[in-house]
């Protein structure tokens, strides 16, 4: 049988999201990143065209490294302490986008406030000239200060900014229609809510075409499953036509790979698993490798291993389902 | 839920004096409410005997076509007219009706093939409405048969079992229910299947309730499309939400606006 005979043919494509915007749009970023614009189930290409490569977001924090598993504060060294050294470091792994979390506005971690982050922004954006993914505290109200701030410091630049959820949107969707960027659509693994916050966004005034929709993610052996299937469910839905669920997806990979015991326990501790030098970053590898089948279209790393590991991984399913056609 | 307006029609009063008076606002504020309340296609009926029902009736079809570029059911029993009014509706219309006698359906299949038009078929022949479910089935058989023949993509074809009201044929929505059943279990694959819902309820009191209940009722049976009233809210949430409960979309708390926003 031809492959072209198990295509269901799809109605719908998913919405083709651009972020950063470089001087000619009016910002200072040295490219614009698009994600989404498949017309397929992931990768078969004989359904219809597979869109964008799946983008790879390297993950920084403004403050706060030295809270991260020590495999991970190796690899960026001391420039893991200061957040403009980071953005450099990260950059040079030569990433599609950085995804900068605003940990030190946490009211448990520094409590900085809004201007503190905004100068943060600001040198960030300066010192490097990838597109940038702004991402709050996840403490709403602290998150509802600090975000408007950020979101001006860095107007006209395109970013994606996250994260609108249910209980807590209409402030980040205001700063994201004032200032020009794009909007991440948080739910907590639920088909349900990742189609309730797309409408409530829409209602206030923001283009669904503007959304990237963040579906929750686990790590591998702490639910990805569930997370799988959410997202296929999604993805399947959207190319059926449901215009609240042709959102490209985005991952949350690095910061809940390195939550596993697996990525971080010793040898001592895990006897027979080797070492946690290579296990770490595999985990991590793994654990994105796996939404890569789901439709992921933006995945944040942490280890620089795992981004060059996840990098040649997009690539060759890349080329085999180009190959194919 | 394919969704065909039903009340751009001559048999209301406003509708007829705006006709006579060729009023284009009464009709088009009509057509876009209708639009508005999520009609996928617009009935267009000019009511009964006019001095030139054509002329009639090509000012109604260019007087909505001016504000919406829906689908337009061209509502008439007459041959002649339809000839001569469907060339106007090519690529985006629906012929309402004709009747399943080989003869007469042959001539309309092509009309429909012709200018790539849907077509809305009776299980009707010259005995006139079924009284039980066999004979709809058997004629709506003949209809997806000859309409395979004459080449119409089974997406144009409409199969219409014909409601009748219940106040005077009790036994027919059931009839008509096993009959879409039977049928939707028959064809592949399969045309879609409609009913002229407020036939069920004429001369009867509680109209809304009775059409309300029974679009549901016929729904779970098969049909996929209605030609209704879309000004009716509750007839129309209820559509979408019989369609969220047989897995169609995707539930959200705002499901209803989403439906509707996606149309």
């Amino acid at each position: 049988m031809n492959p072209s005979e198990l295509s269901l043919g799809w109605k719908a494509s998913v919405n083709e999201v651009a972020i950063g915007a470089t001087a000619a749009e009016g910002g200072t970023r040295g490219k614009t990143v698009k994600i989404g614009g498949s017309q397929c189930i992931p990768w078969l290409s004989f359904e219809g065209a597979i869109g964008h490569r799946p983008a790879i977001a390297v993950e920084i924090w403004d403050c706060g490294g030295s809270t991260w598993p020590g495999l991970l504060q190796e690899a960026y060294g001391s420039a893991i302490a200061d957040p403009v050294a980071w953005a450099k470091a990260a950059a040079a792994l030569n990433p599609d986008l950085l995804c900068l979390r605003m940990m030190g506005t946490h009211p448990s971690m520094n409590d900085s406030s809004p201007a503190e982050a905004a100068a943060t922004v600001r040198a960030i954006l300066a010192a490097v000239d990838v597109p940038l993914i702004i991402w709050g505290c996840d403490v709403d109200e602290k998150d509802n200060v600090v975000l408007p701030k950020c979101s001006e410091a860095a107007k006209g630049q395109n970013c994606l900014m996250g994260s609108a959820k249910e209980k807590n949107y209409r402030t980040l969707v205001a700063s994201c229609l004032a200032d020009g960027h794009k909007l991440i659509a948080e739910s907590p693994l639920d088909i349900n809510i990742a189609k309730q916050v797309n409408i409530l966004a829409h209602d206030v005034g923001y283009p669904l075409e503007n959304i990237v929709i963040y579906p929750t993610t686990a790590a591998l052996g702490y639910g990805s499953e569930y997370v799988f299937s959410i997202m296929e469910r999604g993805r399947l839905a959207g190319l059926g036509g449901d215009k609240l669920l042709q959102q490209p997806a985005l991952c949350d990979v690095g910061a809940q790979a390195w939550r596993a015991k697996e990525a971080v326990a010793s040898e001592e501790a895990l006897p027979g698993l080797g070492s946690p030098k290579d296990r770490g970053p595999l985990w991590e590898t793994l654990t994105a490798t796996n939404y890569l089948q789901a439709g992921a279209d933006l995945i944040v790393l942490r280890h620089p291993d795992a981004v060059r590991k996840v990098q040649a991984n997009i690539e060759r399913l890349y080329q085999t389902a180009a190959a194919a056609v | 839920m394919y969704i065909i307006g039903e009340r751009i029609n001559g048999m209301f009063k406003n509708v007829r004096a705006a006709i006579e008076g060729r009023d284009k606002k009464v009709i088009q504020d009509l057509a876009l409410s209708e639009v508005k309340g999520g009609a996928d296609a617009l009935d267009i009926n000019v009511g009964p005997a006019k001095a030139d029902p054509f002329e009639a009736l090509c000012w109604l079809v260019d007087t909505v076509r001016e504000v919406t570029d829906k689908t337009l059911a061209i509502d008439n029993p007459k041959w002649d007219l339809m000839e001569k009014v469907i060339p106007r509706v090519k690529g985006n219309g629906i012929i309402n009706s004709c009747k399943a006698d080989p003869e007469q359906l042959e001539k309309y299949l092509g009309l429909a093939v012709q200018n790539q038009v849907g077509i809305i078929a009776l299980t009707i022949d010259q005995r006139g409405v079924p009284s039980d479910t066999e004979t709809r089935v058997e004629l709506g058989a003949q209809i997806g048969a000859m309409a395979q023949d004459a080449g119409l993509p089974m997406k144009q074809l409409f199969i219409d079992p014909v409601i009748l009201p219940v106040n005077v044929a009790p036994k027919q929505p059931e009839h008509c229910m096993a009959a879409l059943r039977q049928l939707a279990m028959l064809s592949d694959p399969a045309p879609h299947f409609v009913i002229g819902l407020s036939n069920v309820s004429q001369n009867c009191s509680n109209r809304h309730l009775i059409n309300r209940t029974y679009l549901v009722m016929a729904m779970t049976a098969g049909l996929d499309a209605v030609i209704a009233d879309p000004l009716d809210t509750e007839l129309v949430n209820q559509a979408i939400t019989t369609e969220l409960l047989q897995e169609k979309m995707i539930y959200c708390d705002s499901y209803l606006d989403a439906h509707r926003m996606a149309k």
